[in-house]
């Protein structure tokens, strides 16, 4: 095995074996499956049970007018004052009290829900939509116009804004911006968090090393370029395998625990690998009570999310997660040589964090305006492309201006570790002597 | 026959001159001091002769041959300033390092546990180095330096942080590796396991060579005409009696004897001296001073920073 080989394999075995790294990879998937799969539960085992509703209405409009449905029941009570009922609903076997003012007409606060328990919100808009209709109903039929329900028929309209996109071949792509806003800054969020976390990581491993003292003895076997790229290397194939470790048991720990708790959901394969992709669709789709309309919605956007190519989302985020990496991990190496501990490295810290962060902010104006130009450079400088382009991926980029941005980023990367190797190689064996910018400029021009 | 010649090497740093045309020629099967003050350029020539760092001018050869990466396994290098990673476990890091010198692994593993054996220490192999005490990690790091058999060998103050009974016994391995014939550059501070071990020098200070070659050869040409003298009688009488060309140099008192050191000046001889102090006092003992590898080292340092 090549000594770099060698260097790789330390790194990548140290750190995987350690106590955090398998920390991280058994609750870092729990934690993702627990944010798609517990709101939809408890949405569902919420409205599974019956609901018993005691209705007091004062102002005597209301009888039958709430539809019951499975699992919500509904209890009209003559001759019952509030005060009666409120305080011991419990014992007639009610989920809570429903009070319906007489001036409910007028006064949109008049109706008063009392319970010991928060009732979903869609127990409490289907109490509301109900009550609204009835009272709109109501008031219409007081002008007295003729065939009113004809009308009231041919007038009730409802718009879902679909958008299309078209795409250069002149295909139309159905699409879904919020959606593909969640993916975009999930993506170039992932990124950030992974070139800070795993950068750093170098940085503290040089800084080790050269702490220790081991560095010399280490000096004797290896150039000093091979150490700082077998150590940038195996800490990638760390985070690699981090990622692909959450990806396989997020997926594995949705399935498993969506086909035991809402077995009625029959996905297909493809749908499962994106549902789990997109958490926020999981509590859509589980809603109880899903109109016609709502199921078409919920329809359209499994069929966006198929058009969202995958596996360019995948292919792009590890370019740009590697791209990124090396090229933060160059500059972090640098810093743990130039410094002798990990105090001393904030004000050298100042370049590496403030593009990252730009990026960041960046990310978010780029997931609302994927096309602008402030979103275009950024996505092209390679400092921030890796954040930013991957939020615009997901809305579809020019293929050139995806290949200019990876020209740059692997230009600049190649560049930046040359430098990096220059500061490192005069760092490493330095110890005892406060460093600063100028006398780090003297070691890229001098070594 | 010289194994290692190193000629007029020359780097500068940013600030410093660190070598100033510095030439050392290290014969085959020696034990080679390094000497010289803090700060004189012994570890830029140490990092020089590993290839950690490349020198600015002059030229370096190992077997006749110059020095290339090749070299890397013929060299073992103990560092004055050693570490190990604190995390990882005795036997894998001593493999770990091993192999960077280009051991196999089946080798590597073969040596490391003689060697284990041999410094009583096979129980360690799956702890971790936080939880060896110093001595016993100075152990391994000699262990991991030696274990790729290396016929050139670079011990930067080795004997520090070694109790007395561990550097009885690193002085041993030394030998003993010399006499299996290794060659060994000794750097240290320490001037009297330089008289014990070394049998050849070069002694630097501000990157520059101030004296090179067999210690006996040097210690014969700073002889400075100093003698011993033991007597019985008035050390006053004899004060008195040394003239112009005499310097006293020191006064040892004990019960009934004396002993002074006399220099000679003005090219006297012995002889003269002798013949002067004869019929003054009882003379028991008459010999030439050496001077010590300290008395020469503290000399030649200050001459050189007067100059």
């Amino acid at each position: 095995m090549s000594k770099v080989g060698l260097i790789i394999k330390r790194e990548y075995i140290t750190r995987v074996r350690k106590r955090s790294f398998i920390i991280m990879s058994v609750l870092g998937p729990i934690i993702f499956a627990a944010f798609m799969v517990i709101p939809a539960w408890m949405a569902m085992s919420e409205d599974q049970e019956v609901k018993k509703i005691a209705i007091v209405d004062s102002s005597s409009l209301f009888m039958n007018v709430i539809p019951e449905t499975e699992y919500l029941k509904f209890d009209y009570l003559f001759n019952t004052r509030l005060n009666d009922i409120k305080d011991n609903f419990k014992e007639g076997g009610y989920y809570g009290v429903l009070y319906i003012s007489h001036i409910v007409a007028y006064e949109p606060n008049s109706v008063i829900f009392y319970s010991d328990k928060q009732p979903s919100l869609a127990t409490k808009m289907h109490i509301s939509k109900a009550i609204e209709e009835y009272i709109r109903n109501q008031k219409l039929k007081a002008y007295e116009i003729e065939d009113l329900d004809a009308i009231l028929k041919s007038v009730k309209t409802r718009i879902n804004v679909r958008t299309i996109k078209l795409t250069d071949a002149g295909k139309e792509k159905e699409s879904n911006t919020g959606l593909v806003m969640i993916v975009g800054y999930a993506g170039g969020f992932l990124i950030y968090i992974f070139i800070f976390f795993f950068g750093a990581q170098v940085m503290r491993g040089v800084i080790e090393e050269k702490v220790n003292r081991i560095i010399e003895i280490v000096m004797s076997s290896v150039k000093p370029f091979e150490l700082m790229m077998g150590k940038i290397i195996g800490i990638a194939m760390v985070g690699l395998s981090q990622f692909l470790i959450w990806m396989i048991s997020t997926f594995l720990l949705v399935s498993i625990a969506s086909t035991l708790l809402f077995p009625e959901l029959s996905m297909s394969p493809t749908e499962r690998v994106v549902s789990h992709d997109i958490m926020s669709t999981v509590p859509v789709q589980t809603q109880p009570e899903v109109s016609s309309e709502e199921m078409a919605e919920i329809m359209s956007v499994f069929s966006n999310l198929k058009n969202i190519n995958f596996g360019v989302m995948l292919g792009s985020f590890l370019f740009y997660f590697l791209g990124g990496y090396l090229l933060y991990a160059a500059m972090f190496a640098s810093i743990g040589a130039a410094v002798d501990n990990e105090t001393d490295t904030q004000q050298f810290m100042l370049p590496v964090t403030i593009p990252l962060i730009l990026a960041l902010f960046v990310l978010i104006s780029a997931i609302n305006n994927p096309d602008s130009s402030l979103a275009f450079w950024f996505s092209i400088i390679p400092f921030t492309s890796p954040v930013v382009m991957m939020a615009r991926i997901p809305f579809g980029v020019p293929f050139w201006e995806v290949l200019l941005s990876m020209t740059l980023l692997i230009i600049t990367f190649l560049g930046m570790t040359w430098i990096a190797a220059k500061v490192y190689r005069t760092g490493i064996l330095m110890y005892g002597k406060k460093v600063n910018y100028r006398e780090i400029w003297k070691w890229i021009r001098y070594s | 026959m010289d194994i290692f010649i190193a000629e007029e090497i020359v780097k500068r740093f940013i600030h410093t001159t660190a070598l100033d045309r510095v030439s050392v020629s290290i014969p085959k099967g020696s034990i080679y001091g390094l000497l010289g003050p803090n700060g004189a350029g012994k570890t830029t020539l140490i990092r020089i002769i590993n290839q950690i760092t490349a020198p600015d001018e002059g030229s370096l050869y190992l077997n006749g041959e110059r020095l290339n990466p090749d070299h890397i396994r013929n060299i073992g290098y103990l560092p004055e300033e050693r570490g190990l990673y604190k995390k990882m476990k005795v036997g894998e890091q001593a493999l770990y390092l091993a192999r960077l010198k280009g051991l196999s692994k089946t080798d590597a593993l073969e040596r490391l546990k003689t060697w284990f054996e041999k410094f009583d220490m096979t129980d360690w192999w799956n702890r971790k180095v936080e939880e060896l005490s110093k001595g016993m990690q100075q152990k391994v790091q000699f262990i991991v330096t030696v274990l790729h058999e290396p016929e050139l060998l670079i011990f930067d103050e080795p004997f520090s942080g070694f109790d007395p009974i561990n550097t009885d016994m690193l002085r041993k391995e030394i030998l003993s590796l010399q006499e299996k014939g290794s060659t060994i550059i000794f750097s240290t501070h320490n001037m009297s396991s330089v008289e014990e071990l070394c049998d050849h020098i070069t002694l630097i200070d501000k990157g520059k060579t101030l004296i090179e070659g067999p210690i006996d050869r040097i210690r014969e040409h700073y002889r400075c005409d100093t003698y011993e003298v033991g007597f019985q009688g008035e050390p006053e009488r004899l004060k008195s009696a040394l003239n112009k060309h005499y310097e006293l140099v020191d006064t040892f008192r004990e019960k009934d004897l004396t002993r002074v050191r006399i220099r000679l000046l003005h090219h006297t001889s012995d002889n003269e001296l002798l013949s002067l102090l004869l019929p003054v006092v009882h003379i028991v003992s008459f010999n030439e001073v050496f001077p010590s590898m300290n008395d020469i080292f503290i000399r030649v340092v200050k001459e050189n920073k007067g100059s």
